[in-house]
C-alpha cells in the first residue's frame, strides 16, 4: 500500500471525502475514482455501473466495486444525469488500479454547477486523508 | 516453530483421473445382461466425452492423496471459528447417520412418524428455551433464509397493521446478508453508524427512527465481538415508534444460556445452528437456520410446525397470517438431529459453560496480541476479537500476507477484510475447543510472523511456501474464473 507521499493527487480535478473525484466540461462532468481508493481496495474485479438515464443527488450510491477484499460502493460527489459509462471497466476493470484519472467510471450531466465548488482541492483532499 | 504440529509431512502429488486411467480397468464386475442390446440414440452420443477407465484402487488413492491437500478441522485449528469452520463433537454425526433417522420416509404419515415429529417438537421447544423466545419454525434452510424469513414476518406484521414501513436501520458492523434480506422485502436499508468504542449508541438509532421505519437489524453480539450495552434502550426507542427489533443470532455461541434474548427486547430472530449447535460448516449447505419470535408475532411464523396434542405428535399448519413454507418436509432434517443431539449431550449447564469458554478463549487470545498487533476497538470482546494491519503497513505487509502466511504454520487463515469498518481487519475466533496449549501455539505463530514481517517481509509476500500449492492469483481467478478442469 503506497504511503500518503506517493498517492497520485492531480490538482486539475476536485475530490469528495468518499474517495471519488470530478472533472468538470462544459455542464458535464467526469467521476471516477482517486488513487487513494484504488491503492486501498486493491485489485478490483467488477465495476457496478449504473445505466445511461440515471439521475442521483449528491451523497447517492451509484455504483460498486468489487476487489479481492471486499464489495465497496460509489457515491456521487456531484448531483446529475448519466450520459455515459466507461464501458471499456466491464472488460477491464483492472484499468482503474493502473490509472484511476485516465479511467474514469461514468460521465453525467450537472444540475448544479456550484455543487463543484464544495468538493475538496488536492491539498485540502491530502489534507483529510491524513487526518 | 519448525516443530509446529501439522506443517511437515509428505504431500502426495495426484495427476486428474482423465490422466491416470488406462484402457480396460475396471472397479466393478457387471452382471451379463439377459436384454437384448439397444443402442443409444445418435444425438444422445458425443465422441468427445471420454471417461477413464479406473480400478477401485486408483479411485480410492486419487481421492485419499487429493484430501490431503485440503486443511480441515480434524488436522488444524481454524482461527476463524464459527464463521467458516469449527469443531463438531463426532457423537452428533453418528446420531445424523442412523439409519432409524436417516431412512425414515418424509411421507410417512405422522401416526407412523412419531419419532421424527416429536425430535423436532423438542428441538423448537429447546431453541424457545434458550434464546426466551415464545415460538419458532425449524423450516429454513440457512442462517440468511432464517433472516429472510424473519423479514417476510416483519413484512406480514405490517401488512396486518395496514401500515406502510420503507425503511429499515442496520448498524455498518452487519453481516452482509443483513440488507440483503430486507431489501428482499422491499425495506431500504438505512445505515446506522457505530460509535467511537464499536458499538451503537441509543442516540444514533434514536435520530434515525421514525414511523416510515419498520425497525433495526441488530447483530448482537456484533461483527467485532462486542456486546450491544444499550440494546434495551434501542429497543425501547424502535418500540416506541411502533417499529420492530430483528435480532442476528449469528453470535449467539457467545452468549449461550447467559442473555435471555427476548428480555433484551428482540421481536424476532434467527440461529444460526452450524455456528452455535454443532452442525456441518461450509460447502454452501445444506443448512438451518431456524426463525423465532416473540407472541405477538406467532401468527406470522412459517408453516407447518410440529405440534404435541392427544394424539401425540403432528405437523400442523399454523398461523392465519403465516409466511408459508420455505423448505419442503421437515427441513434440513439431518442438520437438526446434529443440533438435536448436541443440545441434549451438553445439556444447559455445559451449553453457557460453551458460550464461557469461548469468550474466555476470545479474550486470552486478545489480551496476548494486543502488544503485536493493532487492536482498533480496545475494550473486553465477547467470542471474536478484531485486528488491523495498521502496525504491519509500514513494512509493507499486509493482512492477507499475515493471513497466507499462517498456512506456512499450520492454521488456516482467520477472516479477513470484515467487518468492513476496520481497515485491514483480522478477525480472530478461537471457539470454545480449543486447548489453552494449542491457543498457545497460535499466539506464538502470530507473534513470530509479526517479527517476521520486520526483518523479512519479502517472506510474507511470498507466502504461503510450504503448503501444496503456493500464494494463489485471486485477482485472475476473480476475474478470468476457470469454470472447468
Amino acid at each position: 500500500m503506497k504511503e500518503l507521499d506517493e498517492l497520485i493527487l492531480p490538482d486539475d480535478i476536485r475530490y469528495s471525502a468518499d474517495h471519488e473525484w470530478a472533472r468538470i466540461e462544459d455542464e458535464f462532468a467526469y467521476i471516477g475514482i482517486s488513487d487513494f481508493a484504488q491503492d486501498q481496495l486493491g485489485d478490483i474485479v467488477f465495476v457496478d455501473m449504473p445505466e445511461v438515464g440515471d439521475s442521483f443527488d449528491q451523497g447517492d450510491e451509484f455504483g460498486s466495486l468489487e476487489s479481492v477484499k471486499a464489495v465497496s460502493e460509489m457515491y456521487m460527489p456531484l448531483s446529475g444525469e448519466v450520459v455515459e459509462i466507461n464501458e471499456d471497466l466491464s472488460e477491464s476493470p483492472e484499468l482503474l488500479n493502473a490509472d484511476p484519472y485516465e479511467n474514469w467510471i461514468i460521465k453525467i450531466r450537472m444540475e448544479d454547477l456550484e455543487d463543484y465548488d464544495q468538493l475538496l482541492d488536492a491539498e485540502a483532499y491530502l489534507e483529510s486523508l491524513e487526518e | 516453530m519448525a516443530d509446529q504440529p501439522g506443517t511437515r509431512g509428505l504431500i502426495f502429488n495426484e495427476p486428474l483421473l482423465w490422466e491416470k486411467g488406462k484402457n480396460g480397468r475396471c472397479a466393478m464386475s457387471i452382471p451379463e445382461s439377459d436384454v437384448p442390446q439397444a443402442a443409444l440414440p445418435e444425438h444422445c452420443r458425443r465422441e468427445d466425452v471420454r471417461f477413464p477407465d479406473l480400478a477401485e484402487l486408483d479411485v480410492v488413492r486419487h481421492y485419499t492423496r487429493l484430501s490431503q491437500w485440503n486443511f480441515s478441522i480434524d488436522s488444524g485449528m481454524y482461527p476463524l471459528g464459527s464463521c467458516t469452520m469449527k469443531y463438531n463433537p463426532k457423537l452428533n454425526e453418528k446420531l445424523a447417520a442412523s439409519p432409524s433417522l436417516a431412512n425414515s420416509h418424509p411421507m410417512l404419515e405422522d401416526g407412523l412418524n412419531q419419532g421424527t415429529i416429536r425430535l423436532l417438537y423438542d428441538l423448537q421447544e429447546y431453541l424457545k428455551a434458550i434464546t426466551g423466545m415464545a415460538g419458532v419454525s425449524l423450516q429454513p434452510a440457512a442462517g440468511a433464509q432464517g433472516e429472510l424469513a424473519g423479514m417476510l414476518m416483519f413484512a406480514g406484521y405490517f401488512k396486518a397493521k395496514g401500515e406502510q414501513r420503507t425503511k429499515i436501520l442496520i448498524p455498518d458492523t452487519a453481516h452482509g446478508t443483513n440488507p440483503a434480506s430486507a431489501a428482499l422485502c422491499g425495506f431500504k436499508p438505512v445505515a446506522v453508524k457505530s460509535g467511537a468504542k464499536g458499538t451503537l449508541s441509543a442516540e444514533s438509532v434514536a435520530a434515525l427512527m421514525d414511523e416510515q421505519t419498520a425497525g433495526i437489524m441488530i447483530t448482537n453480539p456484533n461483527t467485532l465481538g462486542l456486546f450491544e450495552s444499550e440494546i434495551q434502550q434501542i429497543a425501547e426507542i424502535v418500540h416506541g415508534k411502533g417499529g420492530l427489533v430483528y435480532g442476528d443470532g449469528a453470535n449467539m455461541n457467545a452468549v449461550m444460556g447467559i442473555v435471555d434474548i427476548a428480555r433484551t427486547g428482540v421481536d424476532v430472530m434467527h440461529l444460526n445452528l452450524h455456528k452455535t449447535f454443532s452442525t456441518p460448516h461450509g460447502g454452501g449447505g445444506p443448512g438451518a437456520g431456524p426463525v423465532l419470535c416473540v407472541e405477538k408475532l406467532l401468527p406470522f411464523l412459517p408453516s407447518p410446525m410440529a405440534v404435541r396434542n392427544d394424539d401425540g405428535y403432528a405437523m400442523v399448519s399454523v398461523g392465519e397470517h403465516s409466511i408459508g413454507r420455505l423448505h419442503a418436509f421437515h427441513g434440513n432434517y439431518s442438520v437438526l438431529i446434529r443440533a438435536y443431539g448436541y443440545i441434549l449431550s451438553m445439556g444447559a449447564e455445559n451449553l453457557k459453560r460453551a458460550s464461557q469458554y469461548a469468550v474466555l478463549n476470545a479474550n486470552y487470545v486478545k489480551s496476548r496480541l494486543t502488544d503485536v498487533l493493532h487492536l482498533p476497538y480496545d475494550s473486553a470482546c465477547m467470542h471474536e476479537c478484531v485486528f488491523s494491519d495498521k502496525h504491519l503497513q509500514k513494512h509493507k505487509v499486509m493482512t492477507l500476507d499475515l493471513a497466507k502466511r499462517l498456512i506456512d504454520y499450520g492454521y488456516h487463515p482467520p477472516t479477513i477484510y470484515f467487518p468492513l469498518i476496520v481497515s485491514g481487519a483480522i478477525m480472530i475466533e478461537p471457539t470454545e475447543t480449543e486447548c489453552k496449549d494449542d491457543i498457545d501455539g497460535f499466539i506464538e505463530a502470530v507473534k513470530t510472523i509479526v517479527g517476521e514481517a520486520e526483518s523479512n517481509p519479502e517472506l510474507l509476500h511470498e507466502a504461503p511456501c510450504i503448503s501444496k500449492v503456493r500464494r494463489l492469483d485471486e485477482t485472475q481467478a476473480a476475474r478470468k474464473p476457470c469454470l472447468i478442469g
